[in-house]
């Protein structure tokens, strides 16, 4: 990993793998804390199962593949995409949704294709697509937001799978606002209907809360230069001119822009999992039209796709996309003119 | 040239050539039709058969054919072939025709069958072309199962399920529930399913190769030191 070194006098900064993936839990510290308030203890528990496992997974494909097991083990990469996913899924869950999706991420998304670096996918989005292909149902099992199940009905609903007596599970769950409105615009209603049901005062109703706590440390990131901002504010850009577009010309079935920005994981996706930097562009060119294209793709997949959120699918797309966009997008090299060969 | 020994053809066929495993032709219906063992045992069988015709007509009229017509001569045997079985398999195995559908005729396009017809059949003498067939047809077949039964079992806990299909109504409860109440995983029964666990069982052949030249390299190198003593 080449970061940018500026001429000196400078402190020596820390700057490994390490340090990186710690800056980018301690950033994701805010929206963690917002979806515990907003969806209970689900979350935490969903974290901690994750986590776990895929240091687990990490620990033992090292082993069988040789490799020093306690060096990679303890960079953080293995947490982080533990998670990020976790982030990802529904805090009621049963335990083995997240058990399997953070093992498959890091056996076949990340292990398989040789390690930390060399992994073309995304390994969490890889490992989320895989359980929402697979569990479509499972998947569904947000609480309402701001209205968290308490602790003991869900630990009852995560490890048994079943609510605790008297308790009915349609009552705990609640579809988010970006299935209830896709669901609705089928059954042809119009958007003005949906206000106040659906959206709050930006985006999804709770989940716009989450979105600006993911944006206030995303921001920070940026801040301290563990990423950069061309992906975020490309895909945020294109994810909203392509909202705008469209709801300019019809605003009885698009939905705003900023109900786009603020609901699902449009914020998440964008600064922490769009930024990858393993498996996303390198080039400051091809970072903007990577970024682009997940913006627009995520759009088009929540509007038009089978899937109430499209980031997953768009990262993984773009992810396949990244090797040709830097291929295209080469900085011109010092002294040469523009497209002169090396 | 020397024609190989029986012994030879056999063990390529199964194992060191596998068409699946090693050459890795056919891997359109290998991958789409794979969801069980018994789509893939009918699959597999369709083929050997083919395969075998199709090898033993070559083998037979391999000095009549001049080299430079050889290519759509081997596509006629060859489909017509096919076209034979299909309709039989319409005929006395109808459900089964139904579910693999479109991959029977696509049995003329299987890169295997063309394969061994223009560089196995079409220099040997018919015997061995036969034998040909069916070891390069049993290995398929056998990669087939495997990797159906892998996907039958990981997608939705059972084996053997639909057996009726081919086996008849005494088939009906042959179906083995191994994982009871398996909330399935789809993903195992979708296309990415089959990629992965092609991957798996070639990585997984690989394995067994390295460890056999292992142990090989392990007994040779005593015998070569004790050698180079005397």
């Amino acid at each position: 990993m080449e970061f940018r070194r500026f001429s000196s006098p400078h402190l020596p900064v820390e700057n490994n793998v390490n340090a990186m993936m710690r800056r980018v839990l301690f950033a994701l510290l805010p929206g963690i804390a917002c979806m515990q308030w907003l969806f209970g203890w689900g979350v935490l528990i969903n974290i901690a199962l994750a986590g776990a496992s895929a240091m687990l997974a990490e620990a033992g494909m090292l082993q069988l593949r040789g490799r020093p097991v306690a060096p990679v083990l303890l960079d953080g990469s293995a947490l982080l995409t533990g998670v990020l996913l976790a982030l990802a899924l529904p805090p009621l869950a049963p335990w083995w949704i997240a058990v399997i999706g953070s093992a498959f991420a890091i056996i076949f998304a990340k292990q398989l294709y040789g390690g930390l670096g060399y992994n073309p996918f995304n390994p969490a989005m890889a490992g989320y697509v895989v359980l929402l292909v697979s569990f479509p149902l499972e998947l569904t099992l947000w609480p309402a937001a701001g209205n968290p199940p308490d602790l003991s009905t869900t630990l009852a609903l995560v490890f048994t799978g079943n609510p605790p007596p008297g308790t009915l599970i349609d009552a705990i769950t609640m579809a988010t606002p970006m299935d209830s409105l896709r669901t609705q615009i089928g059954l042809g209603r119009q958007l003005p209907e949906l206000a106040g049901t659906v959206s709050g005062y930006l985006g999804g109703t709770g989940w716009e809360w989450l979105n600006a706590c993911y944006l206030l440390g995303g921001l920070w990131l940026l801040r301290v230069k563990v990423i950069q901002w061309q992906i975020p504010a490309a895909m945020l850009a294109g994810l909203a001119l392509t909202a705008l577009l469209f709801h300019l010309v019809d605003p009885a079935h698009y939905a705003t822009p900023q109900f786009h920005l603020f609901s699902g994981a449009a914020m998440l996706g964008a600064f922490f999992i769009a930024t990858d930097p393993v498996s996303a562009c390198t080039t400051p060119r091809g970072r903007l039209w990577y970024g682009l294209g997940i913006g627009v793709l995520t759009w088009v997949i929540r509007t038009w796709g089978g899937y109430p959120d499209g980031v997953a699918f768009a990262v993984l797309l773009m992810n396949l996309a990244a090797p040709t966009i830097d291929h295209f997008t080469r900085p011109r090299i010092f002294g040469r003119s523009s497209g002169s060969a090396p | 040239m020397k024609e190989p020994t029986y012994s030879k053809i056999i063990g390529d066929g199964l194992w060191l050539n596998n068409p699946g495993l090693v050459q890795l032709l056919g891997l359109c219906p290998l991958l789409a039709i794979t969801t069980s063992v018994v789509n893939g045992l009918g699959l597999g069988l369709a083929t050997a058969l083919t395969l075998m015709c199709s090898n033993l007509t070559v083998s037979l009229i391999r000095k009549l054919v001049r080299p430079e017509v050889r290519i759509p001569v081997f596509v006629l045997v060859i489909a017509s072939i096919v076209t034979v079985i299909e309709l039989a398999m319409n005929a006395w195995l109808h459900e089964l025709y139904n579910i693999l559908g479109i991959f029977i005729p696509l049995i003329v396009t299987n890169c295997c069958i063309i394969g061994r017809a223009e560089s196995f059949a079409s220099r040997n003498s018919a015997d061995r072309a036969l034998l040909d067939g069916l070891a390069m047809g049993v290995g398929f077949t056998l990669v087939l199962v495997t990797l159906g039964g892998l996907r039958e079992l990981v997608g939705q806990g059972t084996l053997l399920s639909h057996a009726y299909l081919m086996f008849g109504a005494a088939a009906r409860d042959w179906t083995l529930t191994l994982i009871p109440d398996y909330r399935g995983f789809l993903l195992a029964i979708l296309p990415p399913g089959a990629f992965l666990g092609l991957g798996l069982l070639v990585a997984g052949k690989n394995l067994v190769d390295a460890h056999r030249a292992q142990r090989v390299a392990a007994v040779e190198a005593p015998a070569a030191q004790t050698a180079g003593a005397a």
